[in-house]
């Protein structure tokens, strides 16, 4: 445990925890909503961040956070007015973001897209101490949005239509999820890099699901898998020389598919076990063809 | 408009309601009136309307003209949503996560609460819903490992947990197996009996025969019936098969034709 004597090590490791926590807590909503892929999105935008705040001399993470949270607004605004050309529209978004950083980065004076790569792919041992300072204020802010309004956020984007006629501020609420996304976006940017974080999004809570029946459950296995691929990931990079963001996402999907193997067999316990429970099961959809090929027979 | 009828106020109240989906005209002209305690059936072939009539109601889809009122408030202005029962078409409830019955059915209490807290009386009101529909002892299930009918009880569960005044059902037989046929048109049964209005889109009226007070006819977006329930045909034609309809005012309505678009 000698990592743990070194600072740029505990504060990796301080990241990587929250980072373990917030992907999969806003992923679970995007994932229940099926826009898995949106966290990539915010990704590629949150480059042009990334680039003005070296063109401009201003932090970097503060920057992506401020064009991601735009990007996710806009992305939501697209959602609700694009109807059939939205996607094009998206499209446009995400490769004009990243279009605009690299662009930015290289305006910048003494910028080259060297630079780039640490935002793209995670730098966990450069993380600052001021790093650390916003990482932790913005992972406050995702924990209490996607905890404080867990029923509502579930409602939304479980079935839009209903939760609007609940009389639940779905817009805002839709607006709120994005603006989620966009910040956990940049505190898992210095972690695994805005390439892969969808991947801590998305993965965690698809392995979670092979075990689980309910949304609760999911949350909790989904943010368990979370933190203990990015605390060993870290851990895995700091012993052998692996860039951690990689380890990080290998691990995930490593997790995924363990999972899998296991669940198949307990899936099938479990629906046993149901049958089990309820004995009838579901007469009532056998009953028609049934009494109908009764009648049939003494018909003939 | 039917305004001899003071005693029992409208709950739902559409006038001159026009609507287009895209350029085409869906709604062209629909006036509707639902009074409370009266169970409404609104019928019409595929594309007639009545589900984008509905919708209209609940603020879905907007429309182009005309008036809507619930419980007497301009649609727009209506924010007591917890009086609002919605139960959709089956096909828009399905989310990418797992969920249990129980959760599901709570995100419908969410009106009744402040800030979404539940309170031992809110998690009580769960537990009533999934009674009612004959579902309590699937709680912990995923819904996903429900068959067509149980998981249209779910949604009816969803949709009484805030002890509504009006039941707004979009097709809610569409696609359930007997068993949670006769359920449901028990469950709706013993709403109506307790005061409950209903207005629900059928494409036949089947087992809800018995408690449709009203049926409103549409056919290319305007009513082409407001009346008693068309003339039964089939099972339901044969001797035997009389329906006594308590509160139906008999003969007071007016046959409304279609307005010409």
């Amino acid at each position: 445990m000698d990592f743990l004597n070194y600072a740029f090590m505990q504060r990796a490791l301080l990241a990587a925890v929250l980072v373990g926590v917030t992907a999969p807590a806003v992923g679970i909503y995007l994932v229940q909503r099926r826009q898995a892929l949106m966290g990539d999105g915010i990704g590629h935008v949150a480059m042009t961040g990334v680039g003005l705040g070296f063109l401009l001399s201003w932090s970097p993470v503060w920057m992506a956070t401020a064009v991601s949270v735009l990007g996710s607004v806009l992305m939501e605004l697209i959602r609700w007015y694009g109807r059939t050309r939205g996607d094009i529209a998206l499209a446009m978004l995400f490769y004009g973001g990243m279009a605009g950083g690299v662009m930015f980065i290289n305006l910048a004076p003494g910028g080259s897209n060297a630079n780039l790569t640490s935002y793209l792919f995670g730098s966990l041992s450069t993380v600052s101490q001021s790093d650390v300072t916003a990482i932790c204020l913005l992972a406050a802010f995702v924990v209490l949005v996607t905890l404080g309004l867990r029923r509502q956020l579930f409602a939304v984007s479980q079935d839009e239509e209903f939760a609007r006629v609940t009389g639940l501020p779905v817009r805002a609420l839709n607006l709120l999820t994005a603006v989620t996304a966009a910040v956990t976006v940049t505190v898992a940017m210095r972690v695994v890099g805005l390439l892969l974080v969808s991947a801590l999004m998305v993965v965690p809570v698809a392995a979670a699901q092979q075990l689980s029946r309910s949304f609760a459950a999911t949350f909790a296995i989904a943010v368990a898998i979370g933190v203990t691929v990015t605390i060993s990931g870290t851990i895995t990079s700091y012993y052998q020389d692996v860039p951690p963001g990689a380890t990080i996402v290998l691990l995930t999907i490593a997790a995924f598919l363990a999972l899998t193997a296991l669940a198949t067999p307990l899936a099938r316990r479990r629906a046993r076990a149901a049958a089990a429970a309820h004995p009838a099961g579901d007469p009532a959809e056998c009953a028609v063809p049934a009494t109908r090929g009764a009648g049939d027979a003494a018909a003939v | 408009m039917d305004d001899m009828d003071v005693t029992s106020e409208a709950v739902i109240s559409m006038r001159g309601v026009r609507a287009e989906l895209g350029a085409r005209p869906v709604l062209r002209g629909i006036d509707l009136t639902v009074r409370r305690g009266e169970v409404v059936a609104l019928l019409g072939a595929n594309g007639s309307g009545k589900s984008t009539a509905i919708r209209g109601v609940i603020g879905q889809v907007p429309i182009s003209d005309g008036e809507i009122e619930l419980f007497g408030i301009p649609r727009g202005r209506f924010r007591d949503w917890s009086r609002v029962g919605y139960v959709p078409q089956r096909t828009t409830a399905a989310g990418g996560v797992p969920a249990t019955v129980t959760e599901i059915v709570s995100s419908g209490r969410l009106s009744r609460t402040r800030f979404g807290v539940f309170r031992r009386a809110d998690h009580a009101a769960v537990r009533r819903a999934l009674e009612l529909v004959g579902m309590a002892d699937r709680a912990k299930d995923s819904v996903n490992a429900l068959s067509g009918g149980q998981h249209q009880r779910v949604l009816i569960a969803r949709a009484l947990v805030a002890e509504p005044e009006l039941l707004i059902m979009d097709e809610p037989m569409a696609g359930v197996d007997l068993a949670s046929q006769e359920i449901l048109a028990r469950t709706l049964r013993e709403q109506v009996a307790s005061g409950t209005t209903v207005l629900l889109v059928l494409h036949e009226l089947g087992p809800l025969e018995p408690l449709i007070d009203r049926a409103v006819v549409l056919r290319d977006g305007c009513v082409l019936h407001d009346g008693p329930p068309p003339h039964a045909v089939g099972q339901h034609a044969l001797p035997g098969h009389d329906h006594v309809h308590p509160h139906a005012p008999a003969g007071t309505e007016s046959i409304r034709t279609g307005l010409l678009s």
